[in-house]
Order: C-alpha cells, then sequence, then structure tokens
C-alpha cells in the first residue's frame, strides 16, 4: 500500500491542504478558522469459512472546516481535495455561519502549544503492506485452523494516515500515522468458538500464526459447552473483554462533557475501582498506537484516569475546559461534536500475575474470553448488559473444566472493577471505540449473570 | 459519468476480470444539534467517490479512491484486479453470481420538501422551538434537539451492461430531555431515541410536530425519576411500535441476512440461528407472524430503485404464518439455496463494498385489533415504550432491551410508570407466545440510520415498518 497518490501518507502535505483552507476561509471573512485534514488508504482482507471472501482497498481524503465569524460557528466538510471542493467547502461553512446565532459562551479556537512530536506512530512496514501479505496473513491462520480441525473466519486489516490541522492562531501540526490490525474468530464442528486479536502500528509485526493456533485452541476447548445457572460468579476476564470495560468507562465516564451535564460517575478523589486498577491515557505509550494530537491540533497530554482505584483526571477538549477553566487535554473529537472528549489511548497498568494464575485463584468461577453486544443499562452507574462470546469456561479448584455456553450479563462495570483481586502481568493491544488500548486480564470475585442462551 | 465508470469497466474486463461493477456516489449531509437551547453544532458534508468491485478467477476484489478521474479509475481497476489475484490464493470456493436481467433506471426518493433547500435558519428555528418547549417544564437537568437529512447521488454501472442512477433522501429529527437526581439519570425522547428517520423530504420532519410533544415528553422525564423500578417477574407485555421495530431489527432482521447463515459475518457481527435447512419449516413465530423485506415500501430507510449489485427492489417474505421461509440475499448467496438474489445489497457510500443489509423489515399489520384494543384487551401485564438500551447475542438468539418507558397495564387500562425497564428472552420463544397484532391504523415506517455491519465498518440505514404487539410469559426487570 504505497502512498503513491494524492496525499497519501504524506503529513507536510496535509498540512499544507489545511492551511489552505483556513487561508480560503479567512479570504471569505472568517475572523477564525480551523482545518483538519485526514488523508491516506487503508486495505482490509477479509476471511470466512477459511478462504478469502471480501477484500478491499481505499484512498480517502477527509477535510473538516470550522468557520467563525462574529462567535457564529459553521462546520463543513468534504471528501475532495481540489480547488472546487475546498471552494465549496468554504462556501457551505460561510453559509451555514451566515444562518446561526452567535455563541454566548464561544471559547475560541486554541493557540500553539509546545510539541514534542511523538515516536512510534509510522511504520514502513505498513506504509508498503500489500494484498499479498494481507493474504499471506490469512492463509497463515486458515492454516493453524485447519490443523486444529476448526476453521476460520476474521480480517488483516491496515491504514497510513496523514494528520494535519492548522488554524487563524497559528496552530500547524501535522503526523503520520499507521496501524494493523488482524483478528479472528474460528469455530469448531460442536459449537466450539475462539477469538484472538493483534494489533501493532507495523502491519508486518503481526503474527498470524500465533493469532490463529491462540484462536483455533480456544475453540477446540469451547466444543460442547454445557448450559451453566446464571448467578454471581467470580471471573477471569481476558484483556479482550477488559477492553470493553475501559471503553465504556471513557464513553461514559472520564469524558469532560458527561461531568458537566451530571450524568458521570466520576468525581476526583472518590474510589471506583479496587486498588489495583490503575489505568491512564497515554498517547505516547509505544505499547499502543501512539498519537501526538487531537482534532483541535492540541498535543495529547497524559491523564490518570483512575490512580489506584481513585478518580483523577478528565478528558477536556477546547469547549469543556473553557467551561471549567482548565486547558485542554487534547482529546477533542472533530467539530461539531455532541458527544464530547473521549480518552482515545486508554492504558490499565499491569499487575504480576500470570492468565494461569489468575484462573488458578479461583475456588469455583468463569472464564471469560470476550464480551459481545454491551450496552448501558443504566449509565451514571454503568451498569452494562451484554453476552459473552467465543470461549466462556467454568473454573473450579484452580482449573478450567469445561465450557459453558455464552451467558448474559447485567452488571455495573464499576462494581466488578471494585471487586478485582489481581491483574495480569501480560498485556495486549486492542483496538477500542477509538484508537488503541492496552490492557492486561484481570480477575475480579463477583460477576452477574442475568441469563444464559438458548441451544438452537 | 460514463466515461469514468466505461474506463473503470473496460480496465477491469482487460486484466482478467470475469464481472466488474462500479459505483460513482456523491453524498450531502446536514446535522443541526441544539443542546439546552444552544446552538451546539451545525455541520454540512459531501463526499464524493467510486469504488470497483471485480470477480477474477471467481475471488473477488474491491478498491475505492476519492479522485474523480479517468486515470484514477485505471489506477483503481487494477488495483481492484490485484487484490482479486490476491483473495484467490485462499479460495475454496469459486464464487457465482446468480442471472438477472441487466439493470437500467432512474430511482429518485419521492421528496415534498427539499431538506437541503429549505433554509437553515427557518430549520435552526424549528428545532429551537422545540427544544425551548422541552425547558418550559422545570426540573430538566439539559435537553438535546436534533436534525439530520443525507442524500446520496449515485450511479452504478456494470459489465453486464446495467447502468442506473439514483437520488436517494433520507430526513431525521427528534428531541430529548433528560432529567437527574443524584445517581438517577432519566431520558425521555420524542419521537425516538436519536430521533426518527425516513426516506422523505422537510415534510416528514414538520409531520413530526417536535414542538407539540416537548412539554409532555419534559414531564415523563421528571417523572421517571421518581418511578420505582420494574419488579423482576414473568409478564405479558405490550410493545409500543417505538419498542417493537427494534425487537424485529434485532431479532428477525439480522438473523434472516443470509451472509450470517453462511458465516461471512462471524468475525464481527456473528452468525445466525436461522440455517437454510430450516426454511419452510422452522416455527420461527405464532401464526400471526407474518414478516417482510420490502424495498419498495413509501417512506422506509431500505427503500429504493435498486440494490447496489443492481437488482431492483421488491417484497421477499421472511416469515410467513409464524414459519421461517426466506431470507435477505444476494446474487451471490441466494442460488447457494436455489433463489435468487432478493435484492439486499447496499453499500455505506463509494468506499465500502456492498454486504447484505436489511431494506424495510417490517411486521405486517393484521385486521381486526388497533393497538388500543390489544392494551384494552389486557388485564394484567406491561406496556413498554421507546427503546433505550439493546443486546443480543451472536447468533440472535438471547435478548435483551431496555425501554425508556414502561407503564403497567391493569383492566385494560394503563397505570403506573416504572422506570429502568427491561425485558429478555430467547427470540423464537418470544415470537411464539405474540398473541395480538395491531392493525394498519398504527403501522407506520419507523428507522434506524446506524446499523453497524462489516469491516470495514459501515452503517446502514434500514427501516421497519410495525403497528404493535402482544406477547405472553416474558421475563422482565432484569436487575444486576
Amino acid at each position: 500500500m504505497s502512498a503513491t497518490h494524492g496525499i497519501g501518507g504524506d503529513p507536510e502535505e496535509a498540512l499544507r491542504l489545511a492551511r489552505e483552507v483556513v487561508e480560503a476561509a479567512e479570504s471569505a471573512g472568517a475572523d477564525e478558522a480551523e482545518a483538519l485534514v485526514v488523508a491516506g488508504e487503508s486495505a482490509l482482507t477479509r476471511f470466512a469459512n477459511s478462504e478469502i471472501h471480501q477484500n478491499v482497498s481505499s484512498a480517502e481524503v477527509y477535510v473538516n472546516l470550522r468557520f467563525v465569524k462574529g462567535g457564529r460557528v459553521g462546520v463543513a466538510n468534504t471528501g475532495r481535495m481540489d480547488a472546487e471542493g475546498v471552494r465549496s467547502l468554504v462556501e457551505r461553512a460561510t453559509a451555514i455561519t451566515a444562518h446561526v446565532d452567535e455563541l454566548e459562551a464561544w471559547p475560541g479556537l486554541p493557540g500553539p502549544e509546545p510539541f514534542e512530536p511523538v515516536t512510534g506512530a509510522w511504520s514502513d512496514g505498513t506504509a508498503h503492506a500489500t494484498p499479498e501479505l494481507r493474504a499471506e496473513g490469512a492463509r497463515a491462520v486458515i492454516a493453524a485452523a485447519d490443523e486444529a480441525g476448526v476453521t476460520a473466519y476474521g480480517s488483516f486489516s491496515h491504514e497510513v494516515e496523514a494528520y494535519a490541522v492548522a488554524n487563524s492562531h497559528g496552530v500547524g501540526i501535522a503526523e503520520r500515522r499507521t496501524n494493523a490490525q488482524l483478528l479472528t474468530v474460528t469455530m469448531g464442528p460442536d459449537k466450539g468458538t475462539g477469538y484472538a486479536e493483534q494489533c501493532h502500528v507495523d502491519a508486518t509485526a503481526i503474527d498470524a500464526a500465533a493469532i490463529g493456533r491462540e484462536a483455533a485452541q480456544l475453540a477446540r476447548a469451547s466444543a460442547n459447552p454445557v448450559e451453566l445457572v446464571p448467578g454471581d460468579y467470580p471471573v477471569v476476564l481476558t484483556s479482550y473483554a477488559v477492553v470493553d470495560v475501559l471503553d465504556m468507562l471513557g464513553y461514559l465516564g472520564f469524558t469532560a462533557l458527561a461531568v458537566q451535564e451530571e450524568r458521570s460517575f466520576f468525581e476526583p478523589g472518590k474510589r471506583v475501582a479496587s486498588p489495583l486498577v490503575s489505568v491512564a491515557d497515554d498517547s505516547r505509550d509505544p505499547a499502543g498506537l501512539p498519537v501526538g494530537f487531537d482534532a483541535e491540533g492540541v498535543p495529547k497530554r497524559r491523564l490518570e484516569l483512575l490512580a489506584e482505584g481513585v478518580c483523577r483526571d478528565l478528558a477536556y477538549d477546547v469547549a469543556t475546559a473553557a467551561r471549567a477553566g482548565v486547558r485542554s487535554t487534547g482529546h477533542g473529537l472533530p467539530a461539531p461534536n455532541p458527544y464530547g472528549p473521549f480518552p482515545t489511548n486508554m492504558v490499565m497498568a499491569a499487575g504480576d500475575r500470570s492468565l494461569d494464575e489468575l484462573i488458578g485463584g479461583m475456588e469455583r468461577g468463569l472464564l471469560v474470553t470476550r464480551f459481545w453486544y454491551t450496552n448501558p443499562v443504566h449509565q451514571k452507574k454503568v451498569i452494562i448488559t451484554g453476552m459473552t462470546r467465543d470461549g466462556t469456561f467454568l473454573v473450579e479448584g484452580g482449573r478450567i473444566v469445561g465450557p459453558v455456553r455464552n451467558l448474559r450479563f447485567t452488571e455495573s462495570y464499576l462494581d466488578v472493577l471494585a471487586a478485582v483481586d489481581a491483574v495480569s502481568r501480560e498485556r495486549r493491544c486492542i483496538k477500542g471505540f477509538l484508537g488503541g488500548s492496552v490492557v492486561p486480564a484481570v480477575r475480579a470475585s463477583s460477576f452477574t449473570f442475568t441469563g444464559v442462551t438458548a441451544d438452537e | 459519468m460514463r466515461d469514468l465508470t466505461s474506463r473503470a469497466l473496460d480496465t477491469a474486463s482487460a486484466l482478467g476480470a470475469s464481472y466488474a461493477d462500479v459505483r460513482v456516489v456523491r453524498r450531502l449531509e446536514e446535522t443541526i444539534n441544539i443542546k439546552s437551547g444552544r446552538l451546539e453544532g451545525v455541520a454540512g458534508g459531501e463526499s464524493e467517490g467510486f469504488g470497483v468491485r471485480v470477480l477474477v478467477n471467481g475471488a473477488w476484489g474491491f478498491a475505492a479512491s476519492h479522485h474523480l478521474g479517468t486515470d484514477e479509475a485505471d489506477r483503481v481497476a487494477a488495483e481492484a484486479v490485484r487484490i482479486a489475484k490476491a483473495s484467490a490464493t485462499a479460495l475454496r470456493n469459486a464464487v457465482t453470481l446468480d442471472a438477472r436481467p441487466a439493470a437500467t433506471g432512474r430511482y429518485e426518493t419521492p421528496v415534498e420538501e427539499d431538506p437541503f433547500a429549505v433554509p437553515l435558519d427557518r430549520k435552526i428555528a424549528d428545532l429551537m422551538a422545540a427544544d425551548e418547549a422541552l425547558r418550559h417544564v422545570e426540573g430538566i437537568a439539559w435537553t438535546e434537539t436534533v436534525f439530520g437529512a443525507q442524500r446520496e447521488v449515485k450511479t452504478f454501472a456494470a459489465s453486464d451492461g446495467s447502468y442506473t442512477e439514483q437520488v436517494i433522501t433520507h430526513v431525521g429529527a427528534g428531541l430529548e430531555a433528560n432529567a437527574i437526581d443524584g445517581d438517577e439519570h432519566q431520558r425521555r425522547s420524542y419521537p425516538d431515541n436519536g430521533g426518527a428517520w425516513a426516506s422523505a423530504g422537510y415534510e416528514f420532519i414538520r409531520g413530526l410536530d417536535l414542538a407539540g410533544n416537548a412539554e409532555r415528553v419534559a414531564s415523563e422525564a421528571r417523572e421517571l425519576l421518581t418511578a420505582p423500578p420494574l419488579p423482576s417477574g414473568t409478564r405479558t407485555i405490550v410493545l409500543h411500535p417505538s419498542q417493537l421495530y427494534m425487537q424485529v431489527h434485532e431479532s428477525c432482521g439480522h438473523p434472516t441476512e443470509l451472509d450470517r447463515a453462511f458465516g461471512t459475518e462471524a468475525s464481527y457481527a456473528g452468525t445466525s440461528f436461522l440455517m437454510p435447512d430450516m426454511l419452510g419449516s422452522f416455527r420461527y413465530g405464532s401464526e400471526l407472524c407474518d414478516i417482510v423485506a420490502d424495498a419498495t415500501v413509501p417512506g422506509g430507510l431500505g427503500s429504493f430503485g435498486w440494490d447496489d449489485e443492481g437488482v431492483e427492489a421488491q417484497c421477499v417474505p421472511l416469515i410467513k404464518e409464524g414459519i421461517f421461509v426466506g431470507y435477505l440475499s444476494s446474487r451471490e448467496t441466494a442460488p447457494r439455496i436455489g433463489r435468487q438474489s432478493g435484492g439486499a445489497m447496499r453499500a455505506d457510500g463509494w468506499n465500502r463494498i456492498p454486504l447484505i443489509r436489511m431494506t424495510n423489515v417490517n411486521l405486517l399489520p393484521r385486521d381486526g385489533m388497533r393497538f388500543e384494543d390489544i392494551v384494552a384487551d389486557t388485564d394484567d401485564g406491561l406496556l413498554f415504550e421507546t427503546n433505550r438500551s439493546w443486546s443480543i447475542d451472536d447468533r440472535r438468539l438471547n435478548f435483551q432491551f431496555g425501554t425508556e418507558v414502561c407503564r403497567e397495564i391493569k383492566g385494560g387500562k394503563v397505570g403506573r410508570l416504572y422506570r429502568n425497564a427491561t425485558y429478555t428472552g430467547i427470540t423464537y420463544e418470544l415470537w411464539r407466545s405474540m398473541d395480538a397484532v395491531g392493525d394498519a391504523s398504527s403501522w407506520r415506517m419507523w428507522g434506524t440510520p446506524n446499523c453497524g455491519k462489516g469491516e470495514p465498518g459501515q452503517a446502514g440505514h434500514v427501516g421497519h415498518g410495525v403497528s404493535g404487539a402482544r406477547f405472553r410469559n416474558v421475563r422482565v426487570g432484569v436487575v444486576a
């Protein structure tokens, strides 16, 4: 996937376009203007029934303009980068601004801040990844599945991106980013299923065969699941399940807008989780998918969201920071953004146990590979319902005794984190809602399962 | 446009494609968001590009670009062929497509009042009036009122001579009031959580009468704060259309997607418990249960002239008198069960391949009882209204839904209000327990503009026509 046309992964070219759009907006009468340019190429090979069935690539550009005149703000975006596209973009943003009222509390666009370029966000290996590389990865997963007598389903994807923000106050910031992901679901003949995933900045660092073997082993081990009576059980949640817990906390609680609208559990200094649970938002952690700044061009600051179980920092964008009288932490999303800021690079601190030790410490409980289709039932208490998927196992006397049918849970993720009594040493980089998260496995002393699926 | 489409198709054929199609899509979007009387955001979006899909040696390849030009058409077509050849290195069953006549013609969503032509200040004023009415009610923490419009101008051409042009317009709007007291946060929305959507013009928005419903909605949000939680139990439940459409979406729409039955969504959205060998014999629901996928119904988010592989819009029975009889299907999947495509291939823009998606999956009305008659006919039950949360397992069997409001029905009268109401069950057990379906008087199209599926992810606009229904012996009041 060499970036041979358009902007591809060239950040300077993206920044040039962003500045051109800002200048065009200023020429059209804007007091302030901000342009976000995201340009790149992405590709994905999808396999099912142990063969490739979908295989795609796309070259895209996204230009988002915030046009401000007399406290009136209009936003327009385009997928075009030619002169006519820019002209149309500015014209539409100008027209919107002419029709809207002045904002009572427009904080202004941000000014430039010191920025240390982030390292490790780019990989030539990903930039030059090919359909043949993806097919090779798919074949490696399929071979592992064949060897185990199961069937492979999954995808191998990668993208390169140039990301740039410029505004009228001198912000002019750009970087290039890459990421790759391989995931697979494996299914055996006796209703066993497994899952494994790897994310990395470098597509060539993905170990497809290892991912295939991990998922295939799970599918074999989870064959012929039996029904278990729902109820409260201790659990070990693998990283694939824990990432959902962090995502939901980020979505419902760690964002300043949720706090300002009084719909978040978050109160600085309040203990909400076990002392073993520390969660940061660290966009520079090389174990994740590094990024340097947000959609408003503000450098990302490291946040201690939960420090040993206690609420510490919140994610802010420019608007929520102005309301709170603080500085943006660099967690803004593209305007207009009714959802508020978001922690995109959550990193949970590692513990000191192996996964086997987590399992070995349960007298009777469940090992859960991952969650599926989770949705809030009660936002402020972070009560979530969802299903287990791709390998749920009964553990007795510290040993896995066999698979159980997928269970429904209705549980407060805060209560789960409060019940964490052990955390794994090993962590994985897993794609979350909006970025890459680095997460361990955890053991919790109680988890409420409220139903079981049918055996139809 | 024909220059570009012909060039892409010719290049693909010259490089070895046995079949190729190209879609050129221009998408316009507009959103308005008002929070607590503050204009939070107005945005206009424009996206344009084309995607080329090819079959080479029985394997698929797809490439897309935002840059419209004949040279780029050559490059993208060649890239699609290269990708297809890579696909062929891990292929066990060559793809074959069903036969269909070449598609030609033009389709346009019927629109009385172009939503993009209505002056922006008029639209903002309409929303502001509704938002202000919400805030007339004391005790509301914050309000939100939204509008959205999307128009796709789409040209489809294929190597079999097909050439169609479509202009599809969708609009939506809604409002919500949020009341908060300590840990309790209650939201009440109208007409639906996230707004009501249709394939129509601004006349649909005017017809919603947002302002006229605002005060009631805000009062209910406040009332919910002091309502008791729904007790756990097994009850008769009546699903208002504002909830029933989501039940149809999750527990009938998705499991009748034939690609899920064949496993090609297993790595993301999941599979289905409805397998082809169950066609014509599996009792999915009671005899009152007739469900169709109808891409021809006016106003539906799944209404069009042709799907994204050139198959004409049609009405496909999925469930007939409770028996599972059909799937949503494509030209590739339908022949595998001995059928022709049902015309359900839809793509989220120029840069995504078409997937089997819902069109308008509708529970047909039944003569005999109006929705009010069903409530009046219920001695002891619960009325669930307006979806708040949704979840279902990866084979579409075990579901759990929450609604914004739930009211007790005693002796046919609607009474006390419950908060944080949920119900749960197994898909076919619920549908088999359905003993009343509303008639046409309460039947209308609902829609969701954010149905997720596929890798890379695609958001689908799909419709559901429902009139309300009653179900027996359903578990309610699931608590953590």
